[in-house]
């Protein structure tokens, strides 16, 4: 599985013509249960790929939205153990939604390349994308993650050229991430007509879907994305629906907010999934 | 005079910026390609001698070096062992060792183009020299700072603003040391085109740790030529505070060829090294991991959390430590101790009484081990402590203690 996870996921939606929405949430934000009810959710709801933040203390390509979730997940006592144990539960239920999970490298390190490699294996994880970890310095997790099976998920950016194109390519598997915006997650726009000929570029060095993610926030946007780009990444705008939940008391059950979450989601999807569909007509 | 050539075994960091296991280049994508670009500059300029030239006659005429090397006489005669000399890096310009890589810096940053310096600052001496370099180098310029180090070094928030800088106060975490750069690297990524960001330490991504110590080593070297002037020879040991590790390193490097040498680092015990998250002593009290571009030594849970640690200066208040330092602990060939918070602030008045110099309470951490260090070595012998700042800084910062613990440091 796993990595094959990722590839029928993305062939079923290419025969269908329509590009994947990736949803992104924080692990324990603003506590596990509520992770795991929004997670149960994300599929009905639209998403075809789930990124599973996992909380850092330190994270430094975040915008504010994402520097508050990771704190309030570390505030409710996250552990990397409990990120895996919501992995296995969601697998549990859901055999077809790939998760990749996202992180910064400390926590990584702390666990070694090798038990994090084979725990995310394990509890039916599919890839890994870790913000600081260029190529140069990630030979030996690639290692670990392929002896699992586990995807390791490329950056490339607006500041990427041709020649470090290539090196970002070499061991990527599953797809690329390009990052639309130079700045952190959640603050600029994406311009999807400015990004256009760096997707198809992209795309054809590594030979691999291209999904865009960091300046996407509202359908229209995520629509404009989901036309030129494989899959539209979604993260600060849905984190805002849960930041809005974490201030009401009733977590999780009996809570109206929850739903907005996953409304916002479904919104979001059909933006995507319909965005090229409205292209023919 | 027996001046002995300089040896030149050493030659840590790698091409990969590794220092063995430590370093090396951890920043997100969208960084990679300045980081590269940083890289190749830095290897041009090093090579270039009408840099060096530029550097060393801002060192003369605006940071006013060499700094004196001061015999302290009558601390070494209330500790009674070994000679005890004192590198007066807080006689330069703008008052702390920050200034040499200041310089350094700023000449590469108008070297590569850019039109804006970003920087973090704990105790605000890395802040007032980035501050002054860009006033004198008329570039615009923004100080990350956390928002509690912005309340205890008050004067160098103001000195910054007199220079035309801007002080951004960081609220994240506990606002000190590790939040002011997490908030300047995001303003890195976000603003790639035109920014050169001016790290105030030895720590970091490749290419810092050892472009900072290069431009610190003017320390060591100095030393270096001034002991064998005075002494015709060299000193037993050298000691200096750690906090990223900078000026240690500088005084550190030119010495480290020679195993007569002890290399001494002072590292911040806070409330004591077995206080949970209380202390700064990330090789002493941390293990391994990768925070801010580097692996090193860190302050953390048994999560992989960081830690925020705990220090009564602002300057060593940061849960990691340069790479090279990690390499030296781990091999050896330097020995790391501790200064608890009482400490520092009892030699900070030893200081004062003894030698009618107000240290910096950064500094104050080497002092308080120098004369164990002096007694160790032994009469006949040499010490020379790096006095990396002076202590108007932190004047504030001793009073409210004193306040708080009925003025027991002035007895
Ligand atoms: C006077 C002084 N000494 C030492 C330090 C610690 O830094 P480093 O370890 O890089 O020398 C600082 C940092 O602000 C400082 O201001």
């Amino acid at each position: 599985m796993s990595v094959a996870r990722i590839d029928r996921r993305f062939a079923d939606l290419k025969a269908q013509n329509k590009s994947a929405f990736i949803a992104y949430i924080m692990a324990g934000d603003p506590d596990l249960e509520t992770t795991f009810e929004i997670l149960k959710g994300l599929p009905a709801a639209g998403a075809d790929i789930i990124e599973l933040g996992f909380p850092f203390s330190d994270p430094m390509a975040e915008g504010p939205t994402i520097q508050r979730a990771a704190e309030r997940s570390l505030a409710a006592g996250t552990k990397l153990r409990d990120v895996f144990m919501l992995v296995k539960r969601f697998r549990e239920l859901d055999q077809d939604t790939p998760i990749i999970l996202m992180g910064y490298m400390n926590p990584v390190e702390f666990l070694g390349y090798e038990r994090f490699a084979q725990t995310a294996a394990e509890a039916g994880a599919d890839g890994l994308i870790v913000v600081d970890c260029p190529p140069e310095e990630a030979d030996a997790l690639t290692d670990a993650l392929d002896a699992n099976d586990i995807a390791l998920i490329r950056l490339a950016t607006p500041t990427t050229d041709a020649s470090r194109l290539r090196t970002i390519v070499k061991r990527t598997r599953g797809f690329i991430y390009y990052v639309s915006v130079a700045g952190v997650t959640g603050v600029k726009a994406v311009d999807a007509d400015a990004i256009a000929d760096q997707v198809v570029r992209v795309r054809e060095a590594a030979n691999l879907p291209v999904a865009v993610g960091f300046g996407i926030r509202t359908p229209e946007s995520a629509a404009s994305v989901a036309r030129i780009a494989d899959a539209a990444v979604v993260g600060s705008a849905l984190v805002d629906e849960i930041a809005a939940l974490a201030q009401t008391k009733n977590l999780p059950e009996n809570n109206p907010n929850r739903t907005n979450v996953l409304e916002k989601a479904a919104i979001l999807a059909n933006a995507v999934h319909s965005a090229r569909l409205a292209e023919q007509v | 005079m027996s001046d002995p050539v300089l040896r030149n075994s050493y030659s840590q960091p790698d091409a990969k910026g590794r220092f063995g296991q430590f370093g090396g280049l951890y920043v997100p994508e969208t960084l990679m390609p300045l980081v590269l670009e940083l890289t190749q500059a830095w290897h041009d300029a090093k090579n270039d001698e009408t840099f060096w030239a530029e550097y060393h006659s801002l060192m003369t005429h605006f940071v006013g070096r060499p700094s004196p090397l001061y015999f302290a006489e009558r601390m070494t005669e209330y500790f009674g062992g070994a000679k005890i000399y004192f590198k007066r890096e807080e006689l330069n310009h703008t008052g702390a060792h920050k200034i040499n890589n200041c310089i350094g810096q700023i000449l590469l940053a108008k070297r590569m183009g850019r039109t804006r310096i970003i920087a973090e600052t704990g105790a605000g001496q890395h802040g007032v020299a980035s501050a002054t370099v860009c006033a004198r180098f008329d570039l615009p310029c923004t100080v990350y700072m956390g928002a509690t180090d912005v309340e205890r070094q008050k004067p160098n928030v103001f000195r910054m603003q007199l220079l035309g800088t801007t002080v951004s106060p960081v609220t994240n975490g506990q606002g000190t040391l590790k939040d002011a750069m997490n908030e300047a690297l995001r303003d890195w990524v976000t603003n790639v085109h035109d920014t050169y960001y001016m790290i105030g330490t030895a720590a970091g991504m490749h290419p810092y740790p050892e472009m900072v110590r290069e431009f610190q080593t003017v320390i060591g070297k100095e030393t270096r030529t001034q002991i064998l002037e005075r002494e015709g020879r060299l000193p037993d040991a050298v000691i200096a505070c750690v906090g990223g590790g900078s000026n240690a390193i500088g005084m550190f490097h030119p010495f480290i060829d020679y195993d007569t040498v002890k290399l001494v680092g002072v590292e911040a015990a806070g409330h004591g090294l077995d206080v949970y998250n209380g202390h700064a002593s990330s090789l002493n009290g941390g293990r391994p991991g990768v925070l801010h571009g580097n692996r090193t030594y860190l302050l953390q849970d048994d999560d992989g959390q960081i830690l925020e640690g705990h220090s009564i200066s602002a300057g060593l208040d940061y849960p990691g430590i340069g790479p090279e330092h990690a390499y030296l602990f781990d091999t050896g060939r330097a020995r790391y101790v501790t200064t608890t918070d009482e400490e520092a602030l009892a030699a900070f008045a030893l200081t004062c009484k003894l030698e009618g110099i107000i240290p910096a309470l950064e500094s104050s951490h080497a002092i308080a081990r120098v004369g164990e260090l002096a007694k160790e070595v032994g009469k006949g012998g040499i010490v020379v402590l790096n006095l990396s700042g002076r202590g108007d800084k932190d004047i504030a910062t001793v009073a409210k203690h004193m306040g708080e613990t009925g003025a027991s440091l002035l007895s």
